[in-house]
């Protein structure tokens, strides 16, 4: 498995990992893999624990990790590693940065330079988001 | 360099911007070419750079942000018709323009042509929020409450390759107005927006789930009085409960409009205000500061016009019955009285409605020029507009208008009809469009007959798709395809503003022919039968529908 970092972190092996509905037999686990549809208000009594929420993107078009890895970041101050998994596309490099993502499960056959170029593209961005270095409209 | 009226400058990082953004492109389309991005990937990010497969070729659909144009943007556009195209463009119901005769090989050039005269195709495509629309009256019409073109450009800005919402359920449309008179339809669309002055800054009333399409829905107010600083957590906050919530199974089932009604409007409002509660709304602040950052980037016209023109423009008309008709039709009172707004018609009869060619685009680059401050204003009837024009130099425009073949005297008339491009183009399309819009414009076309049938909107959609926006026009068409022949079906009552209401079908689909005849039945039952002063839909209000259904299946 290959993963590429978005922006400087300690990538955490998934080993052990469970999914939402577990987590409640398994409280003391530290990673979870979560479905498009799952609710970040479920994952709340456990975040203490987590150190690894995987993003799943069943199809690169399905764009509802982005929500999730935001209301993770700006709702939940979580602070621990989000990767997303699944159909990504290299195009989507930035908005899962802006978005709060760490890390990327690359799909087979990716190739890391077109990651590496997509993050270095645009100079700036209009949004003001978790991880934007220059501030937005009209500044 | 002098500033554009009316408009947004590019500063040097939006320039910057643009030029990072082709280069992404030009990078998607080798990858396509080299096989590396499937067809399925590559298709989502075209259509997010304006870039839509038709029937016969690529057709480029660019932004015109609010509606907004300069002078040298529309010839930059009427040298992409001449260069690329097939010498004419054609202007669409969002105020944008599209290239119908593209090849896909030209597209980064044709990018990177937009792109000198600050001009770009984002997001005029995909499942993303699309380009704002706005009142083509905006900043000069004299019912207006405030300008909602600075706010335009802050949701332009804040839309504009959003992280978490460029990869939404379906497309996503606002529209922003600040007449009371609501001439965007902000109740046909996802977002609809009336902004009004308050006593600490504006405040904005938002709708939320209107449309057309296959299901039709007037939207519902999701919060009046949302003041400035709040604008933009609030719509913030209602992406994502869009993006989180909205059906991702069912292409026709995905627009925020189904689940404002599968949830209900109030349960929809609640679940934006726990996201509100939620966000930290400092992050989020527009403020006074930021606006008035993008204020600066606007030019407003200098109004300095010598008083005496109200006179000279009366003299004009008594002299000339066929520019006092045009008068009559085509201008709308300014807030200066020295000046007026004039809308020229790109509906004359027989043409395709909204198309212009290369000549005509450089025609009225230069008459803005000479008369309206260099600005140009694209409606959502697909028309153009002057924002100011001196009363007194109206004339003048006017033969410049007659010269260019644009002298049409019929806007709000039978004449001004709205159509989609149809099966001419549009894979989608189930019948075409342009023909019927093209026989009904000349079977109207005396615009002695149209000034005494008086306020009329034809609207007409070769699909359910209702680009034509079907649902709101007086009279609406729908094409359908009915055992391989084209059909077209007649929906009555329709109409977009402040008293939005979805047209109803009249009975069962006619030929092409036998539409014009229907509806010319229609309307010369209304005629007869018309109450002094009362518009067709008055008539159609105070008798229903029945008699109109009776004439236009010829049943009497």
């Amino acid at each position: 498995m290959a993963l590429f970092k978005l922006r400087k972190c300690h990538p955490r092996e998934d080993d052990h990992s469970v999914m939402l509905p577990e987590l409640e037999t398994h409280p003391e686990a530290q990673v979870v893999r979560l479905h498009p549809d799952d609710s970040i208000e479920a994952l709340k009594p456990f975040l203490g624990n987590l150190s690894l929420i995987i993003l799943n993107f069943p199809v690169f078009r399905d764009g509802r990790a982005f929500t999730q890895a935001r209301a993770l970041r700006e709702y939940e101050h979580y602070r621990g590693e989000i990767r997303v998994e699944g159909h990504i596309l290299p195009d989507q490099a930035e908005f899962l940065k802006q978005c709060g993502v760490d890390t990327v499960v690359l799909p087979e056959g990716s190739d890391v330079t077109l990651w590496e170029e997509q993050l270095k593209r645009f100079s700036f961005s209009y949004q003001e988001t978790f991880f934007s270095k220059t501030p937005s409209v009209g500044a | 360099m002098t500033k554009s009226v009316g408009h947004y400058n590019y500063e040097p990082k939006d320039k910057a911007f643009l030029q990072e953004r082709i280069a992404e492109f030009e990078e998607q389309v080798e990858r396509r070419l080299k096989g590396t991005l499937s067809e399925e990937e590559f298709k989502p990010l075209r259509l997010m750079n304006g870039l839509y497969l038709q029937v016969h070729a690529y057709m480029l659909r660019v932004a015109i942000p609010y509606g907004v144009l300069d002078s040298r943007q529309l010839r930059k556009l009427a040298h992409i018709a001449r260069r690329y195209d097939r010498g004419y463009g054609h202007f669409t119901t969002r105020q944008n323009i599209q290239f119908n005769w593209i090849s896909l090989e030209d597209a980064p050039a044709i990018l990177r042509d937009l792109a000198e005269a600050d001009m770009h195709a984002i997001q005029t495509s995909g499942n993303c929020i699309r380009n704002v629309t706005s009142d083509e009256y905006a900043g000069a019409a004299k019912d207006e409450l405030m300008d909602p073109r600075v706010h335009a450009e802050i949701l332009r800005q804040w839309s504009t390759l959003h992280p978490e919402f460029t990869f939404l359920p379906r497309k996503f449309k606002i529209a922003i107005s600040g007449s009371p008179e609501d001439r965007v339809a902000a109740r046909f669309h996802d977002i609809g927006i009336l902004a009004r002055p308050g006593e600490n800054g504006p405040l904005f009333r938002i709708f939320v789930g209107g449309g057309l399409g296959r299901t039709p829905v007037v939207g519902q107010e999701l919060f009046d009085g949302v003041p400035e600083e709040e604008l933009l957590a609030t719509l913030e906050a209602t992406l994502r409960v869009y993006n989180a919530f909205g059906r991702r199974d069912n292409l026709y089932r995905s627009r925020i409009k189904i689940l404002v009604q599968t949830i209900g409007v109030d349960a929809f409002r609640e679940a934006v205000k726990a996201e509100l509660e939620k966000m930290d709304i400092s992050h989020y602040r527009l403020t006074k500061e930021k606006v008035a950052a993008i204020r600066a980037r606007f030019a407003a016209p200098t109004l300095d016009a010598p008083d005496g023109g109200t006179a000279t423009l009366a003299e004009q008309m008594q002299r000339d019955s066929v520019f006092a008709r045009w008068v009559k039709s085509n201008i709308h009172a300014h807030f200066d009285e020295r000046y007026c707004i004039a809308t020229v018609s790109l509906k004359s009869p027989g043409e395709i409605p909204g198309d212009v060619t290369d000549r005509q685009m450089d025609g009225l680059a230069d008459l803005a020029d000479r008369y309206a401050f260099g600005e140009i204003r694209i409606t959502h009837l697909q028309n153009v507009v002057f924002g100011h024009v001196r009363k007194d130099q109206l004339y003048d425009v006017w033969q410049g208008l007659m010269a260019l073949g644009l002298g049409a005297a019929n806007i709000g008339l039978a004449g001004d009809i709205v159509s989609c491009p149809g099966l001419d183009y549009c894979s989608l399309a189930n019948a075409r469009s342009l023909p019927l819009a093209q026989k009904l414009g000349s079977r109207f076309g005396d615009m002695e007959l149209q000034a005494e049938i008086g306020a009329m909107s034809i609207n007409i959609s070769g699909c359910i798709n209702a680009c034509g926006h079907h649902h709101a026009g007086h009279i609406g068409i729908l094409g359908v395809d009915k055992r391989g022949k084209e059909f077209y079906q007649i929906l009555i009552g329709g109409q977009a503003g402040e008293e939005a209401a979805i047209g109803a079908i009249l009975g069962p689909a006619l030929t092409e022919d036998e539409t014009v005849e229907a509806i010319s039945r229609m309307i010369d039952h209304y005629l007869s039968h018309r109450d002094i002063g009362e518009s067709f839909l008055q008539t159609l209000h105070r008798l229903g529908k029945a008699p109109f259904k009776e004439v236009a299946y010829g049943s009497v």
